[in-house]
C-alpha cells in the first residue's frame, strides 16, 4: 500500500458488495417471491432489480429484498416500493424489461412510473 | 449478481456446535436451488448470543435466525431465499414486551441488543474476518492512513490520552500516558506487544475480537509503533485459540501482501512488522512481565518492576504493551475523535466494555456496553435474568483476580472505580453470574484451587500463601473450621497482597477478601453451626427421609451407589408400604436418592 488512494480504491469497490449487510430504511424495493410470484417471472425481475441498483450507484441507499405472496396472484409479479414518509407504490405485471425504467425514474429520479401502477392497490 | 448474504457466525461457540457443516449445508441447498449466483454465504465472527448458537443472519432484510440445525437450512433456502417468507420458528425476535412478535425485528430492538453499543465489536459477525477487502469496506485501514500522512507521534498520542482510553486488561492505567512513558525513551529498537493471554476462567472478550475482526489489532498495533517510535510488534496469543491463532495470522499475511506491514507503509517511510507467539496457556503468562520473559523464549515468570517496560522491556528495550479490547478501541478514536470517545462512559471511565456473561443467566454470550451501565442491566435485561427462577446472589468480575459484587449492590454502575471502591475489580471482563445455589466459600475455594495451580512458584508469599489459604479453605468446607480460621484466613490475605511479586499473587487473595466482606455469615455457617447454607459444601450436608412422607416405594434404595438405603418396619398412617431410612456413616451425598423420589421425602440440609 503506497497511498491512501489506494486504500481508498479498494473500500469503494468493496463498499457496494458489503452495504448489503447494514442495510438501508431510506428506500426499500420489495418483490413477492411466492409461488405464484415466482411462476410469474418475479426471479429476473428481483435479478434485474438487484443489478441495476448497483449499477446505478444506488446501493448504499436502496434496499433490494423479497418478500411472500402479497394476496393479488393475478396481478405478479408484484412490486412494491417504500420510501421513509411516502406512500408506498406498487407496480404491478412487472417484468425484467420494466425495471430500468423504474429505478432510473423513481429510484434516482423520485418519480414513481405511474402507467406501471395501473391497478389501485392500498 | 448477489442479492442477499447469508452470515454464518464462525466463533468458537457456534463453531462447536456444529455452524461448519451449517455453512457447508448451505452450499449445498443454495446450489440445489439454483441460487449460487443470487446468495453468496459469508463466514463471520461473534455475534455475542452464544447461547443461541449456531447463529445465522440473512441479510438485506437482517433475519436473526437462532439454535440452526442441518436440517433447518433446507426450509431456510427453499422458503427465506427462494420465496421470502421468513421461518418464524427459528427468529429471535424477544422485544422485551409482553405483546408476542411475528417475523423479523431490527436486531437494534431485541433486548439482547438494545443497550448494547458495539465499538470493539463493531465489525464482529459482520464481515468476513478471513478478507482484508470487507475490513477496509469499513474504513479499516483509513485510521492508519490517517495517522501516517496526516499525524505526527506526538498527535496520535495527544489523541489516545484525550480521549480517556483505559486499559481494558484489567488494570485500568490510561493508554495514552502509558504511549507517552514510552515514547521519549532512546534506544535502537522499541517494541509493541498485544496482551492476547486471555486466561481468566469464563473470559472470551480478547478470542471475539481475534476471530472476528483481527485486521483491528493489526490496524491498532501499527498506530502504536507509529506512535512510540517502534519497529515490531508481538502478540502473545493463548496456543488454545487455534481458530483465533490461524485468523490472525492469515490477517498479518494479508497486511504484509498489501503492503499494510512491512517496509514504508503508505511510502511515509514508516516501517512496521507483526510476529505471533505462542502461549503454552500458563495463567502468569498473562501478567505483563512474565509474557515478555516467555516470548524472550524463557520460563513466564514475572520480574520486579522497576524497571517497568516503557524503559526496559521486551528484550531489555522501551515497550508498549495492552490488551486485545484495549488495542481494538484506537482506530475507531482516531477516525472518530477523541471527543466522540469520551462523550461515552462516567466520569473517569470512558467508552464501551466488552463483558463475557456466564454462569447462571439465560443468555451466556458477549456484551459490549457503555462503562456505567448497572449490573441490573446487564443481568436483567441483556442476560435476560437467572434461568429456573432462581434469585440472583452474587457476580464475579475479574475472574480468579476480582471479587464478587452482592445482590444489594446490583445497581452499581460498572465503571474502574466503582468496582474497585467495593473492593472488586473490572478485569478483563469475565462476569460470572450466580444464583441461590452458589456456596461462597466454596466458589472462593475454586478460584484459589486455580491459582494455587498457576502461581509460578517464583516468590513465597504467592506460592506458599495461596496453597495456605486453600488449605484453610478446605478445612472450613470440610466442617473442621474454628472462628480463629476465619480470622486467620483473612490475615494470611492481606500478607499475600503485600508481598507478591507480580499481579498474580497481589490479586489471587481478592475472591476470598470480597466473598469475606459480603458473605461473612455462609463462613460462620460453616464453622460454627457446621451447614453449608447453599447445600453444596457435601461433608457439611446430611440426607434424611421424612418417615411420614415417604410411601415406601424403594426407588431411593435402588438407585442409592453404595447401599446406604433400607427399608425400616414403620408404615406411616395413610400408607401401605413401609419407609426407608438413610444410613449416615456410609452415604456418599451424591444426591442419587432426592433425585428419584417421587413425593419429595428426602431432604439435604
Amino acid at each position: 500500500m503506497k497511498s491512501l488512494a489506494e486504500l481508498q480504491a479498494i473500500k469503494e469497490k468493496m463498499q457496494n458488495k458489503v452495504a448489503l449487510r447494514e442495510g438501508t430504511d431510506e428506500k426499500r424495493v420489495v418483490v413477492g417471491m411466492a409461488t405464484c410470484g415466482i411462476a410469474a417471472g418475479a426471479r429476473p425481475v428481483l435479478n434485474a432489480f438487484v443489478e441495476q441498483v448497483n449499477e446505478a450507484g444506488l446501493a448504499a441507499n436502496v434496499t433490494v429484498t423479497q418478500t411472500g405472496c402479497i394476496g393479488l396472484c393475478q396481478y405478479e409479479p408484484i412490486v412494491e416500493v417504500f420510501e421513509a414518509g411516502k406512500e408506498k407504490v406498487t407496480y404491478v405485471k412487472m417484468t425484467a424489461d420494466k425495471v430500468a425504467r423504474v429505478v432510473e425514474e423513481h429510484l434516482k429520479g423520485g418519480k414513481p412510473v405511474a402507467e406501471f401502477t395501473q391497478v389501485d392497490i392500498k | 449478481m448477489i442479492r442477499a448474504h447469508v452470515l454464518i457466525c464462525g466463533g468458537t461457540g457456534c463453531t462447536s456446535s456444529g455452524s461448519v457443516s451449517i455453512q457447508q449445508a448451505f452450499a449445498d441447498n443454495i446450489k440445489a436451488n439454483g441460487l449460487e449466483d443470487e446468495v453468496k454465504v459469508v463466514q463471520t465472527g461473534c455475534f455475542g448470543l452464544c447461547a443461541l448458537g449456531p447463529v445465522v443472519i440473512v441479510h438485506p432484510d437482517g433475519t436473526f435466525y437462532s439454535r440452526v440445525t442441518v436440517d433447518d437450512v433446507a426450509e431456510i433456502c427453499s422458503e427465506h431465499l427462494l420465496k421470502g417468507r421468513v421461518v418464524e420458528r427459528l427468529v429471535y425476535n424477544d422485544t422485551g414486551s409482553d405483546e408476542p412478535v411475528h417475523g423479523n425485528v431490527a436486531l437494534s430492538d431485541t433486548v439482547f441488543y438494545k443497550t448494547q453499543n458495539r465499538v470493539v465489536l463493531r465489525n464482529c459477525g459482520v464481515i468476513n474476518p478471513e478478507n482484508i477487502d470487507e475490513y477496509i469496506a469499513m474504513d479499516g485501514y483509513a485510521a492508519l492512513g490517517k495517522v501516517l500522512t496526516e499525524m505526527t507521534p506526538e498527535d496520535v498520542i495527544k489523541v489516545i490520552t484525550d480521549s480517556g482510553l483505559r486499559g481494558r486488561g484489567g488494570g485500568g492505567f490510561p493508554t495514552g500516558r502509558k504511549w507517552a512513558l514510552t515514547a521519549p525513551n532512546k534506544a535502537d529498537q522499541k517494541y509493541v506487544v498485544c496482551n492476547a493471554d486471555e486466561g481468566d476462567p469464563g473470559a472470551f472478550m480478547d478470542r471475539s475480537v481475534l476471530e472476528g475482526d483481527p485486521h483491528s489489532l493489526v490496524e491498532a498495533m501499527t498506530i502504536a509503533g507509529y506512535a512510540i517510535g517502534a519497529t515490531e510488534g508481538y502478540v502473545y496469543v493463548r496456543a488454545e485459540y487455534p481458530i483465533a491463532v490461524a485468523r490472525l495470522q492469515i490477517a498479518i499475511n494479508q497486511a504484509r501482501e498489501y503492503g499494510l506491514l512491512g517496509k514504508n507503509i503508505f511510502g511515509s517511510g514508516f516501517d512496521f512488522d507483526l510476529f505471533i507467539r505462542l502461549g503454552a496457556g500458563a495463567f502468569v503468562c498473562g501478567e505483563e512481565t512474565a509474557l515478555m520473559t516467555s516470548i524472550e523464549g524463557n520460563r513466564g515468570e514475572p520480574r520486579p518492576r522497576p524497571p517497568y517496560p516503557a524503559v526496559k522491556g521486551l528484550f531489555g528495550k522501551p515497550t508498549v504493551e495492552n490488551n486485545v479490547e484495549t488495542f481494538a478501541n484506537v482506530p475507531q478514536i482516531i477516525l472518530r475523535g477523541a471527543e466522540w470517545f469520551a462523550s461515552m462512559g462516567t466520569e473517569r471511565s470512558k467508552g464501551t466494555k466488552v463483558f463475557a456473561l456466564g454462569g447462571k443467566i439465560k443468555n451466556t454470550g458477549l456484551v459490549e456496553i457503555p462503562m456505567g451501565t448497572t449490573l441490573r442491566e446487564i443481568i436483567d435485561d441483556i442476560g435476560g435474568g437467572i434461568p429456573n427462577g432462581k434469585k440472583f446472589k452474587a457476580a464475579q468480575t475479574g475472574g480468579p483476580s476480582g471479587g464478587c459484587i452482592p445482590a444489594h449492590l446490583i445497581d452499581t454502575p460498572v465503571d474502574y472505580d466503582n468496582l474497585t471502591a467495593i473492593g472488586c475489580m473490572m478485569g478483563s471482563g469475565g462476569l460470572i453470574v450466580m444464583d441461590e445455589d452458589t456456596c461462597m466459600v466454596d466458589m472462593a475455594k475454586f478460584f484459589l484451587e486455580f491459582t494455587v495451580d498457576e502461581s509460578c512458584g517464583k516468590c513465597t508469599p504467592c506460592r506458599v500463601g495461596t496453597k495456605r489459604l486453600l488449605e484453610k479453605l478446605d478445612k472450613i468446607t470440610s466442617g473442621k473450621g474454628t472462628l480463629e480460621d476465619i480470622d486467620e484466613l483473612e490475615q494470611l490475605c492481606y500478607y499475600i497482597k503485600e508481598n507478591s511479586l507480580c499481579g498474580l499473587g497481589q490479586t489471587a487473595p481478592n475472591p476470598v477478601l470480597s466473598t469475606l466482606k459480603f458473605f461473612r455469615d455462609e463462613y460462620i455457617a460453616h464453622v460454627v453451626d457446621k451447614k453449608c447454607p447453599a447445600g453444596v459444601c457435601k461433608d457439611l450436608l446430611s440426607f434424611t427421609i421424612d418417615k411420614d412422607k415417604c410411601i415406601g416405594c424403594g426407588r431411593c434404595a435402588k438407585n442409592c451407589p453404595v447401599n446406604a438405603i433400607t427399608q425400616t418396619d414403620y408404615v406411616a398412617p395413610g400408607h401401605k408400604l413401609a419407609s426407608y431410612v438413610i444410613d449416615p456413616a456410609k452415604c456418599i451425598k451424591c444426591g442419587v436418592c432426592m433425585a428419584n423420589c417421587k413425593p419429595g421425602a428426602i431432604s439435604k440440609q
